[in-house]
Formats: C-alpha cells, sequence, structure tokens
C-alpha cells in the first residue's frame, strides 16, 4: 500500500481535480440533455475542460508535449468539430429532439451504477500510478462509461457521433491522468481517427436520411439483400 | 448558562424575521426589472401581511382545529429552522441541541402540517396541490439530505455549526465535491420553496400551482402567517446556500463587533443571492409537473456524485 497523501495536495493537483469532477458533471449533462443544440455546446464545454487540464498538467510537469496535445484538444473539439457539427444540424434541421431509448431518470441511475463501477475498477489502478493526476484514473473511466451508455441509450445518429466524440474526449483524459499522455503519434492518429469518423459520420447522414427520410437507425434494421 | 450565545441566537432569530420579508421583496424586485415591469416596493410583503393581519379570519363551516393550528405552526417551524442555521455566528445556544437532520426533519413537519390543512376543508384544489406538494416533497428530501451528507463527511459532522466552522476557517483548498453539492442544492431549495421550474409562485392558474393550491382556503392572519413563513422558508433555505457553500464572514469568536460584521457581509450575500434567484426564475420556463420528478431526480443524482467525488478526491485529504 502506498500512503496516502501526508501532506496538502499542491493547487494544480487541486484545480486538476476541478476539471476531472467538472468533466464528469458534464458528462451527466449530456447523457441527461434532450435537445442536439445543447449537446453539441456541452461537448464544446467538455473539450474546453479538457484542455485546461492538459494544460495544466503540461505546465506543472514541463512535458512540452503534451502543450501541442492541449492545442489539438483546443483546436480540433473545441472550434473544430462542433462547427462542423452546427453546420451539419442545421442542413440536416434536427435542431431539438433527441429520442432515447430508456427514459432519462432510468439511464441516469444506470449511470451512477457505471461511475461506481469505474471508482472501483480505477482504485488499484491509480494505487500503482505514481502521477500527481492519478486519483482522476477513475474519473476518465466513468467518462468513457458513461459515453459508451449514452451511445447505447439514443436511437438517433447524430447523438451517437457526439457520444463517440465524448468517449475520445475521456480516454485522452484517462491518458494524460494516468501516464502524462500517449505517444505523439498514437495521439495524432487517435484525433485524426475521431475527425474522419466525423466526416464520414456526416457523408453517412444524408445517405440515411436520403434513403429512409429519417436519423432513426432503428430504420437500417429494415435494410435487405436485393 | 452562556449569555453570548443567547444574545446571539435571539438577535438571529430577529435579523431572520426582519429580513425575510424584505428578501421576498427584493427578489420580486429584480424579477420585475428583469421582465421589463414595474417594480413593486421592497417593502412590499410588509404591506401586504399588515393588510392581512387587520382582516377578519373567515373559516370554512367545516374546518377543524387541524386547519386553524397549522398555520402557527408552520410558521414556529420555519422561525426555528431560521435560528438552526448557523447565519451572524458559529456559536448559538440551538448548536448543540438541533444538526442539519433535524433541520430537514422541521422542513418535513411543516410540510406534512401544510398538506393536510390543505386537504382539511375538502376542496378539489386543495387536495390537488398537496399531493403535487408531498410528490416534489418526496423527492427533493434525499438530494437534500446527500448534499447535507456530502457536507458532513467533509468536516466530520452533522453539527451545523461545524461544518461552518470547518469550511468557513479551513486553509483554503478546493473541494470539487461542493461544486457539485452546490448544483444539486440550488436545484432543491428551487423545489421547495416553489419556485419557477417547478411552481410559480406569483400565479394563481388552476392547473399548474402548487403552493398556492394548498393555501387558497386561508384569509386574514392565517394566511399572513404562512406567506410569512413562506418568506422564512426561502431565507432559512438562502441561509443554509450561504453556509455550506460561501461560508466567509461568519464568525466564531464571541465578539460583538463581529456579529455587526456579520450582518453586513450577510446582507450582501443575499442582495447577490436574490438577484441570482429571480435571474433563474426569469431564464428557465416553469416545467410541466411530470417532469419535476426528473428535475429533482437529477438533483438526487448530483447530490450522490458529490459524495462519490469527495470520497474518490478528497478522502485522502
Amino acid at each position: 500500500m502506498i500512503p496516502t497523501f501526508l501532506h496538502a495536495i499542491p493547487l494544480s493537483s487541486q484545480v486538476i481535480n476541478l476539471c476531472a469532477a467538472l468533466m464528469l458533471l458534464l458528462a451527466f449533462a449530456m447523457l441527461a440533455q434532450r435537445r442536439v443544440l445543447t449537446l453539441i455546446n456541452l461537448f464544446m464545454m467538455q473539450g474546453f475542460v479538457l484542455f485546461v487540464s492538459t494544460l495544466i498538467v503540461a505546465l506543472t510537469t514541463n512535458q512540452h508535449e503534451l502543450l501541442v496535445s492541449a492545442g489539438i484538444t483546443l483546436v480540433l473539439k473545441v472550434i473544430a468539430l462542433p462547427l462542423i457539427l452546427h453546420r451539419l444540424i442545421r442542413k440536416l434541421s434536427v435542431k431539438w429532439d433527441i429520442e432515447t431509448l430508456l427514459n432519462i431518470p432510468t439511464t441516469m441511475l444506470i449511470g451512477i451504477a457505471l461511475v461506481i463501477v469505474a471508482f472501483n475498477v480505477a482504485q488499484p489502478i491509480s494505487q500503482l500510478s505514481g502521477t500527481i493526476t492519478r486519483a482522476t484514473i477513475g474519473i476518465a473511466l466513468a467518462c468513457v462509461l458513461l459515453a459508451f451508455l449514452m451511445m447505447i441509450t439514443r436511437s438517433k445518429a447524430v447523438p451517437q457521433v457526439i457520444a463517440f466524440l465524448a468517449m475520445e474526449n475521456g480516454l485522452f483524459f484517462a491518458a494524460t491522468s494516468a501516464t502524462y499522455g500517449m505517444p505523439m503519434v498514437v495521439e495524432l492518429g487517435i484525433a485524426l481517427d475521431a475527425m474522419v469518423g466525423m466526416v464520414i459520420g456526416g457523408v453517412f447522414f444524408f445517405h440515411i436520411r436520403q434513403q429512409f427520410d429519417s436519423l432513426d437507425i432503428r430504420q437500417m434494421e429494415r435494410v435487405k439483400e436485393g | 448558562m452562556n449569555f453570548y450565545a443567547l444574545f446571539a441566537q435571539l438577535l438571529e432569530l430577529a435579523v431572520a424575521l426582519v429580513l425575510a420579508p424584505i428578501l421576498n421583496g427584493w427578489i420580486n424586485q429584480c424579477r420585475a426589472w428583469l421582465q421589463n415591469r414595474s417594480a413593486p416596493p421592497l417593502l412590499q410583503t410588509y404591506y401586504t401581511l399588515s393588510k392581512l393581519f387587520h382582516k377578519d379570519v373567515l373559516l370554512a363551516h367545516n374546518a377543524s382545529t387541524l386547519f386553524r393550528a397549522a398555520p402557527y405552526i408552520i410558521f414556529s417551524c420555519m422561525a426555528l429552522s431560521c435560528a438552526i442555521v448557523p447565519t451572524l455566528s458559529t456559536d448559538l445556544i440551538f448548536s448543540p441541541a438541533a444538526d442539519a437532520i433535524a433541520l430537514v426533519g422541521l422542513f418535513a413537519l411543516a410540510r406534512v402540517f401544510i398538506a393536510l390543512a390543505g386537504m382539511d376543508v375538502g376542496t378539489s384544489f386543495g387536495s390537488l396541490g398537496s399531493r403535487r406538494e408531498m410528490l416534489i416533497g418526496f423527492l427533493a428530501e434525499p438530494a437534500l439530505l446527500m448534499v447535507f451528507f456530502t457536507t458532513s463527511l467533509i468536516s466530520q459532522s452533522t453539527s451545523l455549526s461545524t461544518i461552518v466552522e470547518t469550511l468557513a476557517h479551513r486553509e483554503f483548498a478546493i473541494y470539487p465535491s461542493l461544486a457539485f453539492a452546490g448544483v444539486a442544492f440550488t436545484m432543491v431549495s428551487l423545489a421547495e420553496n416553489a419556485r419557477v421550474p417547478i411552481d410559480n409562485p406569483a400565479t394563481h392558474l388552476e392547473l399548474t400551482m402548487i403552493h398556492e393550491a394548498m393555501i387558497l382556503e386561508y384569509s386574514g392572519r392565517h394566511l399572513a402567517l404562512i406567506e410569512w413563513a413562506s418568506c422564512l422558508k426561502l431565507f432559512a433555505y438562502s441561509c443554509i446556500g450561504i453556509a455550506l457553500f460561501f461560508p466567509f464572514g461568519i464568525p466564531e469568536a464571541a465578539q460583538p463587533a463581529a456579529l455587526a460584521l456579520a450582518a453586513i457581509i450577510l446582507i450582501l450575500k443575499l442582495t447577490v443571492g436574490g438577484f441570482l434567484l429571480a435571474l433563474i426564475e426569469t431564464l428557465s420556463a416553469k416545467m410541466r409537473i411530470f417532469r419535476a420528478p426528473e428535475f429533482l431526480g437529477t438533483a438526487f443524482l448530483l447530490a450522490v456524485l458529490a459524495m462519490l467525488v469527495h470520497l474518490l478526491l478528497e478522502a485522502g485529504q
């Protein structure tokens, strides 16, 4: 057993903890949200919190690679992707409603259970890790699981893509908090993947809608050969 | 017998009784400004109260003793809860007697009596309001308790004075769990005080009212007491919010000068808080009653998350 903190935690670490808590709060807000437009704004806020926490980790530990990651986060997740999504929903005119497969209070309760699971699973991992941010691994894991849950419980295509992007946010946060970031190549690859996934998703939206007159992916079950 | 504690206690009660209607008037004024209406005077609630105290009480033929006793019980519950919350000093004679859980119990007692009084006369609106009130109450109470538990975990005590002392006089530290608990508490207090997303205090529209529906049958001094009690409830909730989340400036040492300073700081905080409440009420639309469980469920969830986050991030501190 590594002894718990004997002295007070430094301020930067406290701010990172606060960021982690905000990430979790925003993940829940996204899970509870019924409107696509607000969902995109929440996603943008989550990206911004991620940017701030990465920046603080980079500055306090003098990891210059992390500065680049923080920059990528800012450009991609706070500016580019929300812009694309905003344009997309304007073109598709799906600003408002989201259909959920489960009702929202039930989803939230499942979400709490997931958070407890994530915290318990992360406990031994964070004891192995020696970074200043190790307490936040549980929260990062919880964010990933919550994004998964959102992907499962939404029936429309746009919220599912946002959930996918939010999951990437969670993964990135987990990487920063556990090991001060992944190697640059991996990180660039993932960022690019998310971007490409987004673009492909966008193209798919139009095709799905042309084919079925709706963005409900349940329509896809009826696709038959010939 | 600690005379300072007695003095602080009495002063705090008096301040609550005097300031509560003014706080209500201030919120109404802010709301009016924000909604581009001409504002009522700051002391409007006092004028209403004195008008009501001068009027005769009209009772329904089948009103029972409970109906007549309820306003006094509700008023004393709310006055007592205002006295328990440490606002001017943490050295109060009531503080060893009643902790946060007793405070929630006091609110519950008042709620039971107002709901019973609503059903007593047997009009349909009264029982409709009572049922809705109980629906809101049973969802809001666990969330409120969870908020208190989170702060109790931080300060290792359920006594409100100890909580405030720990939070106000600690060395500076960021508690992420308090952010969650703060959001949850705001949602609960909006619901409990019949404020806009759940209920509208300014309307008598049959289908939407909750609090007003229960007290439709009251008149004269009974109505005045109930109105005053709901002002006191709002005041008590504001003070709990201040005590738990912005406790800076509440003195613990026994100095009369500190009391005066604390009173000024309290008024400043209440001014800002009242404006924020008016802002929330102006910006949000009233929800359908069936959305209320979702709203309060979210509050409960945030409060539970606050506890979890505390255990994960802050337990080592």
